[in-house]
């Protein structure tokens, strides 16, 4: 919900979860798809930049409602 | 009981589009669709109809219904019924904004029939009870019973039933009820349903959809934010941030550091395990890796802040709330894109 509101006011947000199906449902545009839920943005620093890499690209793009990408392309 | 009826120019026998400009106006009885209505009604009464022209609604709309409303309240009608307005939607939309109007101003229970697809249906906003009808007047015949026995039980104060029982479209909330059956036999019967080919709920999905805004155009200049329901805080909890059913968000300054070291920032939330993220709290507020990429010029700026709740057990209507007070703070601070991160 927290995306969603974010977004209707005008701010492009990527929303980190490993549960998108859920994301989806309530409403959240850009949504990529974390390695777990104990650690969203993934266990050491060369993941976590894989992970923030992936979020930043979705920010530069177009998406369609509800999109979810994968962490590799 | 007494009702009043909304038409259109049209339907109240004033004339097609060239008298779509005509003003509000009063006319005694029922008129045009209000006499097969007013057959259907057994306890309720149509005293009078009122009439407005589709365009003169819709080009001066606070005028019409300024007028509209007074009418409307020197015959202090038990109940409002509007339309059919089928898949008109000019007619839909004047049919909505009077029933709602009529509700919210002065509490008289309103109905207005349209087709669920006319635009006027959004624009009760839940206010005032919508009646499905077919997209033209071919559906009259079967509108008409069911719009007066909606109106009987609005003007008799009878409480309603759930949508599909009563006829209406949903009005967006729930209302919780005991039921005689325990969820697990009901569960066994849906679940029965679906293998059969038929797939029900109890519980619709009535969440609203945000069109995605365009993307940051270049994010080298951009200032960006950190957003997590992970329950991510300063070690000790010193804001005791509850580990299920928050009934706030918290801000802490970002001013000034790296990383998000542990024994420094833990995670409070109830709803994970968190010994992993304790161990980092990088892996739920990415700190380290946005910092870096700050310093290397692919990221503009990183919000002075970072914005946190538990996510964990969150009724929507709260966490809509959090999101509409966090976005406000992120519009004033000038943010441009934000990282979430929920678990």
């Amino acid at each position: 919900m927290l995306a969603k509101e974010i977004e209707r006011a005008g701010i492009p947000t990527v929303f980190v979860t490993s549960l998108p199906t859920i994301a989806t449902m309530i409403g959240a545009n850009r949504i990529v798809r974390g390695p777990a839920i104990t650690h969203p943005f993934g266990l050491d620093e060369a993941e976590r930049r894989r992970i923030v890499e992936r979020a930043l690209e979705m920010l530069e793009t177009e998406v369609e409602p509800a999109t979810v990408w994968e962490l590799e392309r | 009981m007494r009702a009043i009826h909304y038409l259109n120019q049209f339907f109240a026998g004033l004339g097609g589009e060239e008298a779509a400009e005509t003003q509000p106006t009063r006319l005694d009885g029922a008129v045009g669709p209000g006499r097969g209505l007013a057959a259907a009604l057994e306890e309720v009464e149509i005293v009078a109809t009122l009439a407005c022209g589709d365009d003169y609604f819709g080009e001066h709309e606070e005028k019409a219904l300024a007028v509209l409303l007074d009418l409307l309240e020197a015959e202090r009608p038990d109940v409002l019924i509007a339309g059919p307005a089928f898949g008109s939607g000019r007619y839909g939309y004047a049919c909505a904004r009077f029933s709602r109007m009529a509700a919210e101003r002065f509490g008289i229970p309103a109905l207005a029939a349209m087709h669920e697809e006319n635009p006027g249906v959004g624009a009760t906003d839940g206010k005032a009870l919508v009646v499905p009808t077919g997209v033209n007047v071919a559906g009259m015949r079967d509108a008409l019973p069911r719009m007066a026995s909606l109106a009987e039980a609005l003007a008799s104060g009878r409480e309603l039933g759930p949508p599909e029982e009563e006829g209406y479209l949903p009005r967006g909330f729930r209302r919780n009820r005991i039921d005689e059956r325990p969820g697990a036999e009901r569960a066994v019967d849906l679940l029965l349903a679906k293998l059969g080919g038929e797939t029900r709920s109890e519980v619709a999905s009535g969440f609203d959809r945000v069109e995605p805004p365009p993307p940051v155009t270049d994010l080298s200049q951009a200032l960006v934010a950190l957003v997590t329901e992970a329950g991510c805080v300063p070690q000790g909890n010193p804001d005791r941030l509850p580990t299920i059913r928050a009934q706030g968000w918290l801000r802490y300054s970002l001013a000034g550091e790296a990383s998000l070291r542990s024994g420094e920032y833990e995670s409070v939330h109830g709803g994970f395990d968190v010994t992993l993220a304790n161990e980092d709290p990088n892996r739920l507020v990415p700190l380290d890796t946005v910092r870096a990429l700050e310093g290397e010029g692919r990221l503009g700026r990183i919000h002075d802040a970072f914005y946190t709740t538990t996510g964990n057990g969150t009724p929507v209507a709260v966490s809509t709330r959090f999101g509409h007070e966090i976005a406000a703070e992120l519009t004033a601070s000038g943010v441009e894109a934000v990282l979430l991160s929920g678990t």
